[in-house]
């Protein structure tokens, strides 16, 4: 009986994925279109007033312009299915691999700020709800809102420049290496932007951390616990901590699928070739196929993390289980 | 309460190590600078914005595109660094007695990438093909006067013309006329190279770098670097602290404040300006416009160079119409010179419109980093003369849509010039010019100058025709032509050789070694 409505509670949000997923296409898709100009006039820019009519259609038939719009979309959709995610004629490359070579390095880059997102918002968090309205509440604070309020641009470039500059340090300014070409490299590459989103990502972690920890500890069984003689650290851990952990899973895996969809100013920034740099490229030369179909799998990738993160409230919180 | 601190402090010092950790186990080893020893050759690394949109030279039109492809395709003519037309894969040419044929004697022993001979085959094949609008050349349009392409020999190219055409040999030395070998197709090419240059493609990340390797079976004097790679780093200041930290040796910047922070201890920044042009463009067939003395009531207006001081900081030299080196126009010679607003009334009330006008004025927003300001500083200054510039900004594909279709009282433009004024102006300010439409303006006499320009091969005799176009067009205000930017050439001090031009053309890289 249990299984089987938790079974139906899956298909449901796999039903209810699926839609959103036709809804993002649809969204997209209408939107490109919606944006002044074509791959025509983004390629050519004002050189393109001085074609003939014949060249223009010529060019027009090469993008696959001179389709209806109704069959434009669903060539694409249908070829969604065979695996096909277009082609794009800047990079002469399928849309596929493109993919795949940006995916691995965002979802690096996404895992790395997390996990200094995780190592300054958590214990800043706990630090500030450890005496509330006090200096130190006051120090976690004034972080926290350094982070939601430097833009990563400006601290990207400082760090950048600065590294650069007075240390001839600047692992960014190399070729990119996969972390299978060279992991030393690759680390290097990836710490400064890492820390320049964690450092942005770990505000709302630490807002969370403390709004879930003081609400926690009000509760009747953290005074039980105390009574019962639980080592402090203990307490703090295992009973605060791991109770104020939904709330802040939450927000991890709300902020992870927003670094899946590729974090735009910091890898233009530090030169990364992710996800987000190729929709902006795409937008920008107005690569149709490779927009949607990136904007595709950015969504998908989002819907999986949220699922993911649901499955884990599972793991953390037997009420969950239960329910 | 003392609980809580001892946990918070624990957490702290875990934080603190995670750092430590993450810091000195990454940053020890420092960053190679790529020093190359020899004494000619080495492997240059150049810092460009943006990939290359295609590798086709024949529909290249973006800088970066160009750029690379300059250096692996040839053209049958050339530009000097003063940008005079100089041999290329055609060793010399003779135009006959009537200027309605044009012989071309092509230089021997060239070869593609691939191995193959160039002859006079692809030579015909190449022109055919970017006359034939189903290719949808760019350049098809200079191609206007051939009426047949015969290939006489095996190394003779002969070009019957329907009209004297004084200016197709500059209009050959653009890189989307680059020659083509006969066996190869769009499709091919733009995977795979295959042109004639000092260099060929070695490897290509999309939207990571692009790297070019010495063609050692170049025509000419082989390239001395071993390898150009142009590496992708999209924001310039970006480039500059990879400049800085010695992984890019060369980048080409248009904003003076990147280049500024750019210049230091070992990087030289090199000024050259350029051929493009920033103007006021009037579209003389609309409205109020069409009456030659509102559009020269403008011109009297503006004070050119404050416009050239609020919008870019100064960087930059007011300018007449034609910007070539060899046939620049003096931009004092125009009706006003200096801002005059007496003159300005006064050509206003000739066209009775005491009251002041309105122009609708479109402007691109994120094209290039001035725009807006100077659209702003020529408002402010036409509003004391009672013009009203309406502004209108627009995202740059919606302006570029608009620009294409003629859509607009004025236009605030960065336009790009060529070497040679015919190619330059002649689309733009001939009634049967491709860009007519958008010029806004053409006269019975501009039509019988640029024919006469055509048709004089005489250099002297050239320049002083096209003395006379531009003075036409500042005497009938076509545009308001304002100023020309810099471009900001930085290279490292190990450089060697690389010279700069006016048309932004890397062709140097060629002559460019590291010391």
């Amino acid at each position: 009986m249990f299984r089987q409505l938790l079974r139906n509670s899956v298909l449901r949000r796999i039903l209810a994925a699926l839609g959103t997923l036709l809804g993002v296409a649809i969204f997209v898709f209408l939107m490109l279109r919606a944006i002044p100009g074509d791959q025509i006039s983004s390629g050519l820019g004002t050189e393109a007033a001085a074609l003939t009519p014949s060249q223009r259609a010529a060019l027009e038939s090469y993008y696959g312009l001179d389709q209806p719009l109704i069959v434009q979309f669903f060539s694409w959709l249908g070829n969604i299915f065979t695996g096909n995610l277009g082609f794009s004629s800047r990079a002469q490359t399928s849309v596929l691999d493109l993919t795949l070579a940006a995916l691995p390095v965002t979802f690096e880059l996404a895992i790395f700020s997390i996990v200094i997102a995780l190592a300054i918002g958590i214990p800043l968090g706990m630090l500030s709800a450890s005496k509330p309205d006090s200096f130190r509440d006051g120090v976690g604070q004034v972080v926290g809102l350094a982070g939601l309020s430097i833009p990563a641009f400006l601290l990207g470039t400082a760090l950048l420049a600065i590294l650069a500059s007075s240390f001839g340090f600047n692992p960014n300014g190399q070729a990119y290496a996969t972390l299978f070409e060279d992991p030393l490299l690759n680390l290097q590459q990836m710490l400064l932007p890492s820390i320049v989103l964690g450092f942005g990502i770990a505000a709302p972690i630490m807002r969370t951390t403390r709004t879930a920890v003081l609400e926690i500890r009000s509760n009747d069984f953290i005074r039980t616990a105390r009574a019962k003689g639980v080592p402090p650290r203990r307490l703090q851990v295992r009973h605060v901590l791991g109770n104020a952990l939904v709330p802040i899973v939450t927000m991890t895996g709300l902020q992870f699928g927003y670094l899946l969809g590729g974090a735009v100013v910091v890898e233009q920034i530090f030169s990364l070739p992710g996800i987000g740099r190729q929709v902006l490229l795409g937008i920008q030369q107005k690569e149709y196929a490779l927009v949607q179909s990136t904007v595709l799998v950015i969504a998908l990738a989002f819907v999986i993390v949220n699922l993911l993160t649901d499955l884990l409230y599972r793991v953390i919180d037997p009420r969950v289980r239960a329910a | 309460m003392s609980t809580a601190r001892w946990a918070s402090l624990g957490a702290l010092t875990a934080t603190g190590l995670a750092f430590a950790l993450v810091v000195t186990g990454c940053s020890a080893p420092a960053s190679d600078p790529k020093p190359s020893a020899g004494a000619a050759g080495g492997d240059l690394v150049i810092g460009v914005t943006s990939d290359p949109d295609t590798l086709f030279p024949w529909k290249a039109t973006q800088f970066q595109a160009v750029n690379v492809l300059q250096n692996l395709y040839g053209t049958l003519t050339e530009f000097d660094e003063d940008l005079n037309v100089v041999p290329g894969l055609a060793e010399s040419w003779d135009v006959s007695e009537d200027g309605l044929t044009l012989t071309f004697h092509l230089r021997e022993g060239v070869t593609f990438a691939d191995g193959s001979t160039f002859g006079s085959e692809d030579v015909k094949y190449s022109l055919d093909a970017i006359a034939a609008e189903a290719t949808a050349a760019v350049a098809r349009s200079s191609l206007a006067s051939v009426t047949a392409v015969e290939a006489t020999d095996e190394n003779t190219v002969t070009l019957t013309l329907s009209a004297p055409d004084a200016a197709l040999p500059a209009n050959l030395a653009v890189i989307n006329m680059a020659m083509l070998s006969s066996d190869d197709t769009e499709e091919g090419l733009n995977t795979t190279p295959n042109g004639t240059g000092p260099f060929i493609l070695d490897d290509r990340k999309a939207s990571q770098s692009i790297t070019l390797a010495k063609n050692v079976d170049y025509w000419g004097d082989t390239a001395l670097l071993d390898t150009v790679e142009f590496r992708v780093i999209p924001d310039e200041s970006s480039i500059v602290s990879a400049m800085q930290s010695g992984n890019v040796q060369l980048a080409v910047f248009d904003d003076p404040l990147v280049a500024q922070t750019a210049e230091g201890a070992n990087v030289e920044v090199a000024t050259t300006p350029q051929l493009s042009y920033h103007a006021l463009q009037l579209n003389a067939t609309r409205g109020d416009l069409a009456d030659v003395n509102v559009r020269l009531a403008m011109q009297c207006a503006i004070d050119r160079q404050e416009v050239l001081d609020t919008a870019a900081l100064g960087e930059g030299e007011v300018t007449g119409p034609i910007t070539s080196p060899a046939y620049k126009s003096d931009p004092d010679a125009r009706p006003c010179p200096e801002r005059d607003l007496d003159k300005a009334a006064e050509y206003l009330k000739k066209a009775g419109k005491e009251d002041g006008v309105t122009i609708k004025t479109i402007v691109s927003q994120g094209e290039y980093a001035t725009s807006v300001n100077e659209a702003q500083n020529l408002k402010a200054q036409l509003a004391d003369a009672k013009i009203t510039l309406d502004l209108e900004v627009l995202e740059s594909g919606a302006f570029v849509d608009r620009w294409i279709a003629a859509d607009f009282d004025a236009a605030v433009a960065l336009n790009g010039g060529r070497p040679d004024p015919d190619g330059m102006y002649g689309r733009y300010f001939t009634s049967t010019g491709n860009l007519n439409k958008v010029a806004g303006y053409s006269s019975p006499e501009l039509d019988a100058l640029f024919a006469e320009g055509r048709q004089t091969a005489d250099p002297d005799k050239r320049k002083d025709i096209y003395a006379q176009v531009s003075e036409n067009l500042e005497d009938n205000a076509a545009w308001i032509w304002l100023f020309t930017s810099y471009t900001y050439t930085a290279t490292a001090s190990t450089v060697d050789g690389f010279v700069p031009m006016v048309n932004g053309s890397l062709q140097y890289l060629r002559t460019t070694s590291i010391k």
